[in-house]
């Protein structure tokens, strides 16, 4: 006959409570260890390499302090990418959420091949980013390019479309539009399933029309949904990288007077291809994210003041 | 759920996870283990090398050493990569190419390659051009850098077809006379504007840029101390008016070099002449032009007779783990027999003497530029290249500052001073750090 003796039992038990308090920690912890190798450590040594001057092609590095920073703040190129930045980010997600609106509230009506569309729409975004990029590239090619053809087969003067800012902020929105517009609108549409029926159907009764209604109730209701996509595409947009570079064939200049450099294309030309500077790139870098993160704010207060929803 | 069944789920989930990692680890490759095989030297080139059959060539004879050659695409996608591999100290191949532009930004940071005289490069030196090989040279000298491949060699081609719709002369040898220099080029230039066969005479004013300052001038942006005289150096400032005369004279096309444009634009005859090296015969024109314009474009003597643009080398990245072998590979890559195949498959020019004098080289015509002496007359107008001094940071200054702003005057979007202006500013300011 066994007795299970009063220590074994204790320490058991004892066992089985750290088990469940310590378990939680250590399942998260290889992500938490990966992204603190590959996503926070990088994040410090680029705010540690800001501080220096640091080419790429040099082994010695001299500590500047700050001066990374101010030179950066000083210099027009950079306050130049600054505004296509914003000019080419304004110009490509205000559209593309206004569209992604329509196209969601048009998504919940009953329609033939309801699922095929809105599968549909979501086909730009599985694309390569790159193939986007280089196939766009042609099609808005200055002098051979086939949009060029069209506009002159219908009478329409050419556009160079690389020489002028508007023009090529209007071919890159272009692009990041025909991405993102059908995921954005994917994420309305599953926001807008969450609305329940009767609010429109009260509102029908009291007279108003769907138009109204979609303002009064449908946007209002996915107030949280739209201040979701606001944010991500002010990252997105911030970091806006492949598709202008590969609209430039590759060459991170942006335009002969540098009309569609982004900050990330002249973070790319200063730190890898011209300048070889790793310590103003560096401090670049830094300043888009603080920069990013403003703007995101900044993007969240707009919206909240401007859908008036539900008080919270 | 019973105990039992639970109990026994969790082994086989365990036993899962186990097969699984079991399984990855044995799947990797511990690559330091070929003691026994044959060393597979990496051998990286952009663009094209005309390396295939040479390649193809060493493995079939050789068992101890074989070359992996990887085609890493443009220059401008390989230059950043090559870069950061050399910074961090891991992935570049053991022979890498070089771009002449890249070798001068590596001549004071050599600190990533490895010193070719100590593997003994030293008995290589009469082989090559000797301003070829006094350019692959660091340290006063000391050290050896890169070994040449091909050099640049300069020639005016050109669509006999558009020439003959504007009732010029289609004869090579009678172009040659017809346009002995710059001004005669601009007159001609004016003449086959004149008569409107809907081509223009010059893909773009900066295409004469190069030609012009390699033949006529002793440096460019930089001098032999590696100050910045691209603003005050005359000959600079002549090749940009001239560019630009003949633009504002609606000579030029106005196409941005290397872009999807001007590809399509030697397909669409948009432009009667380009300058072209002999790696932009074969390597460049004949694939954007097509079997299509066979036998219509010709070769001429550039006007100036001399012309040398571009070239590139094969250097050895100091992380290699095999300097002998990757040595080795180089040495025979830039070899006679190298350069021969090279030539054969990319028409790049040798750099190598012997290979020069070859019947291979010096009788070669092309079927496509109307069976052209391309041996005869890239050789000539090597002759008499004066040595020229680029500097470090040339091939950035012109290619991203010098270039863009012209085109922008050359388009009309700036007037020539405030190009001239933007650009040297930049310039200095890159060089300034």
């Amino acid at each position: 006959m066994t007795v299970r003796s009063g220590g074994t039992l204790r320490r058991r038990y004892r066992f089985s409570r750290l088990d469940v308090r310590v378990s939680p920690y250590l399942y998260v912890a290889p992500f938490f260890l990966l992204f603190a190798a590959f996503g926070v450590f990088p994040i410090l040594y680029t705010a540690y390499a800001s501080l220096f001057h640091w080419s790429l092609l040099e082994s010695e590095h001299t500590y500047r302090g700050l001066s990374n920073y101010t030179d950066v703040l000083t210099d027009p190129l950079f306050w130049n990418a600054v505004y296509n930045t914003i000019g080419i980010f304004i110009l490509a997600t205000v559209p593309q959420l206004a569209l992604a609106l329509g196209i969601a509230s048009l998504l919940t009506r009953r329609l033939r091949l309801r699922t095929g569309l809105r599968m549909g729409i979501l086909v730009p975004n599985i694309t390569s980013v790159a193939a986007v990029g280089i196939v766009f590239g042609l099609l808005f090619a200055d002098r051979y390019g086939l949009i060029n053809w069209v506009l002159d087969s219908v009478g329409i003067p050419i556009v160079e479309w690389r020489t002028h800012r508007w023009s090529s902020w209007a071919a890159i929105s272009t692009m990041v539009d025909w991405r993102w517009t059908g995921y954005n609108a994917l994420i309305y549409l599953a926001a807008m399933q969450a609305i329940p029926r009767d609010l429109y159907e009260s509102a029908a009764l009291d007279g108003a029309g769907p138009l109204r209604q979609f303002w009064q109730i449908t946007v209002p209701m996915i107030r949280p949904t739209i201040v979701f996509t606001a944010i991500i595409s002010t990252i997105g947009g911030m970091q806006l990288f492949t598709e202008p570079l590969l609209f430039g064939y590759g060459i991170p200049r942006g335009g002969a007077d540098n009309e569609y450099q982004t900050l990330a294309m002249y973070i790319y030309q200063t730190t890898f291809t011209r300048n070889f500077d790793v310590g103003r790139g560096s401090a670049m870098s830094w300043l888009l994210f603080l920069f990013i993160l403003v703007l995101a704010l900044v993007n969240v207060a707009l919206i909240r003041r401007g859908v008036k929803g539900e008080a919270r | 759920m019973s105990v039992t069944s639970r109990r026994w789920r969790t082994l086989a989930a365990a036993a899962a996870v186990a097969g699984l990692v079991l399984g990855a680890a044995a799947c990797s490759k511990d690559p330091a283990k070929t003691t026994n095989g044959p060393i597979t030297i990496k051998v990286q080139t952009f663009g094209n090398f005309g390396y295939g059959k040479a390649v193809e060539d060493w493995n079939a004879s050789h068992t101890d050493i074989k070359i992996d050659h990887q085609k890493m695409g443009e220059l401008r996608d390989f230059a950043p990569q090559l870069a950061q591999w050399l910074a961090a100290g891991a992935g570049a191949g053991d022979v890498v190419g070089l771009e002449e532009g890249q070798l001068l930004g590596y001549i004071k940071n050599h600190q990533g390659f490895l010193n070719l005289f100590d593997v003994g490069g030293k008995e290589l030196e009469k082989t090559y051009v000797s301003w070829k090989w006094e350019r692959g040279l660091a340290d006063d000298g000391k050290f050896l850098l890169g070994l040449g491949t091909d050099v640049g060699g300069t020639a005016l081609c050109y669509r006999r077809d558009l020439f003959e719709k504007a009732h010029l002369p289609t004869d090579r040898e009678a172009v040659a006379q017809l346009i002995p220099t710059w001004d005669a080029y601009v007159s001609v230039g004016k003449q086959f504007a004149a008569a409107n066969t809907g081509a223009k005479w010059l893909d773009s004013a900066t295409s004469i840029m190069q030609p012009y300052i390699m033949q006529q001038g002793s440096s460019w942006n930089f001098d032999a101390s590696d100050k910045f005289i691209g603003d005050t150096n005359p000959t600079v400032r002549k090749a940009w008016d001239l560019g630009l005369q003949m633009a504002a004279e609606g000579l030029t096309a106005k196409l941005a070099r290397w872009s999807p444009d001007w590809d399509a634009a030697f397909k669409n005859s948009a432009f009667a002449t380009v300058f072209c090296p002999a790696w932009m015969t074969e390597g460049v024109i004949k694939p954007r032009a097509g079997d299509g314009n066979t036998g219509k474009w010709d070769v001429a003597t550039m006007p100036g007779g001399v012309g040398n643009w571009g070239g590139s080398y094969l250097a050895v990245p100091k992380q290699t783990t095999h300097p002998k072998e990757a040595y080795q590979v180089a040495k025979y890559l830039t070899s006679k027999e190298g350069h021969l195949a090279a030539f054969k498959e990319a028409a790049a020019m040798p750099s190598d003497v012997a290979a020069l004098d070859d019947p291979a080289f010096a009788n070669s015509t092309s079927a496509y530029f109307n069976n052209a002496p391309i041996g005869k007359i890239f050789a000539a107008s090597v002759k008499g290249v004066k040595p020229m001094v680029l500097g470090s940071k040339h091939q950035q200054i012109w290619e991203t500052i010098c270039e863009p702003a012209m085109q922008s005057a050359e388009q009309g979007k700036a007037t020539s001073d405030a190009a001239w202006a933007k650009w040297v500013g930049e310039a200095k300011k890159l060089v300034s750090g």
